[in-house]
């Protein structure tokens, strides 16, 4: 892995460079990089459908997901449960870099750069996470984001089979975000083996760890379609940025006035 | 009659309504005078100092729910929350409905978030600003949990019920007003639009 990285960098550098360019133009053709308006409410046209994924959804973590991530928890130490939560999260960074750059903004870029420099040195490879401490701490992207930035609205509400809630936007994001990750093009198989099985184990070790706030939307709630489809479209509007109050801000969408109701 | 001295003794039962009404006026976080930035944040800064002892008090599970409870009806408007959660059946709810409905979703609600705070045993919560939004006021903190990433916790509060009290909590953007109103609303639903019978149902879950 570490042999490999000076040919990830130059990937790296044809990547920022192509990049920089490609903003250039989407800012000036689209005229983009301006702000849409936040998006209210649910977009949902397609509840029954939506429904239907729903609850082969909660079939599919009833039946497989939710017992394998049991036993995971169970077995793996968390030491390495973590270093192999930290190496899978570490494989993103070089595809957040990218992003970053199609977004513009090249702090962040510079910035997931170094985290990742630090974490695939200092941290073998990425098992360890030296860089937080460091004050380089992880800020995720995708590609959903990008196109947030190049204006693109958030679209329909859709829960995905196997993936879950996202929407029109943001699963285009995904798929596209596949492709993207420069460590994809770098590493071929064996290596892009260990990659996926890092990702199918780290996915694994959340739904344990985060197993009683999952089970609670999932199993607990009256109506987990709508718990779960409000509380991913909330929270994806916050990191966007797009539910930041203030009284110069205009309107929050996320505010609420029990007291004139 | 208004001089006659004797009207001005207290009777035992004037001293415990005296008593009560003055405990209640301690019991109030602040008084209840034009709510300013600083004052939203000392209320919040006194409710997340109650949550951070409970949370590190290394008491059982079931004495920190009580526990949580005692802290959610000091520092929180319950009545306002139980009747955004209700949503529009509030509008048609009597008074006699919407009060028991206020207080078996008290429980209810302590429950649920009370188990909840299991998570954040060992953790901490910091007040790190606070702003003035239209009619109220937001304190924003950050919550720090055993081997997690900090996370960005939201408190609105006003002082529109005559005490100054947070009536919303917004985690990492998720809304618990909106959250509670999809439950409550989901659970009328099952319970056939019977408000009482979703009361007796709160009592349960």
């Amino acid at each position: 892995m570490i042999r490999q990285l000076p040919s990830f960098s130059f990937a790296a550098s044809r990547y920022s460079r192509g990049g920089g360019v490609f903003v250039l133009i989407a800012c000036l053709s689209l005229s983009a990089c301006a702000r849409q308006p936040a998006p209210e409410g649910v977009n949902d046209p397609n509840e029954a459908v939506n429904r239907h994924v729903h609850a082969f959804n909660r079939g599919v973590d009833k039946a497989l997901l939710r017992p394998a991530a049991s036993a995971y928890g169970t077995i793996v130490p968390e030491p390495v449960e973590r270093g192999v939560k930290n190496f899978a999260t570490n494989l993103d960074v070089p595809g957040d870099v990218v992003n970053d750059l199609l977004q513009a903004k090249a702090g962040d870029a510079l910035h997931n750069t170094a985290r990742f420099l630090v974490n695939s040195t200092v941290g073998i490879g990425g098992l360890f996470d030296p860089a937080t401490p460091m004050v380089l701490t992880g800020a995720p992207t995708d590609f959903g984001e990008t196109l947030h930035v190049w204006g693109s609205k958030e679209g329909r509400y859709v829960e995905v089979p196997f993936l879950g809630p996202s929407t029109t936007r943001d699963f285009a994001g995904t798929l596209v975000d596949v492709g993207l990750n420069p460590l994809r093009l770098v590493f071929e198989a064996p290596e892009t083996y260990w990659m996926t099985g890092a990702k199918v184990a780290s996915t694994l070790g959340d739904r344990s760890r985060y197993s009683e706030t999952v089970d609670s939307i999932l199993y607990d709630s009256a109506d987990s379609y709508a718990q779960a489809r409000l509380l991913y479209l909330q929270n994806r509007r916050f990191e966007l940025g797009q539910t930041e109050g203030g009284a110069d801000a205009g309107d929050d969408v996320n505010f609420e006035d029990p007291y004139a109701q | 009659m208004r001089n006659d001295p004797s009207n001005m003794r207290l009777t035992r039962r004037g001293f415990t309504s005296v008593a009560l009404a003055a405990s209640a006026a301690f019991a109030l976080p602040l008084p209840a005078a034009a709510l300013d930035v600083a004052e939203a944040r000392g209320l919040i800064d006194k409710a997340v100092a109650d949550v951070n002892g409970i949370i590190n008090s290394g008491r059982s599970e079931s004495q920190m729910f009580g526990d949580f409870e005692k802290v959610f009806v000091k520092y929180a408007d319950v009545p306002i929350i139980a009747r955004s959660a209700l949503g529009v059946a509030a509008r048609s709810a009597s008074a006699g409905q919407l009060s028991a409905f206020t207080k078996a979703y008290q429980g209810y609600i302590s429950r649920k978030y009370g188990r909840r705070f299991r998570e954040f045993i060992g953790g901490s919560i910091e007040v790190v600003d606070a702003k003035p939004i239209k009619s109220y006021y937001e304190v924003i903190s950050v919550a720090t949990l055993k081997g997690e990433a900090p996370f960005d916790l939201r408190w609105h509060v006003s002082d529109k019920s005559g005490r100054n009290l947070f009536f919303n909590i917004i985690i990492e953007g998720v809304n618990m007003l909106a959250s509670e109103r999809t439950e409550i609303g989901a659970l009328l639903d099952k319970n056939g639009g019977d408000l009482d019978k979703l009361i007796g149902q709160l009592k349960t879950i």
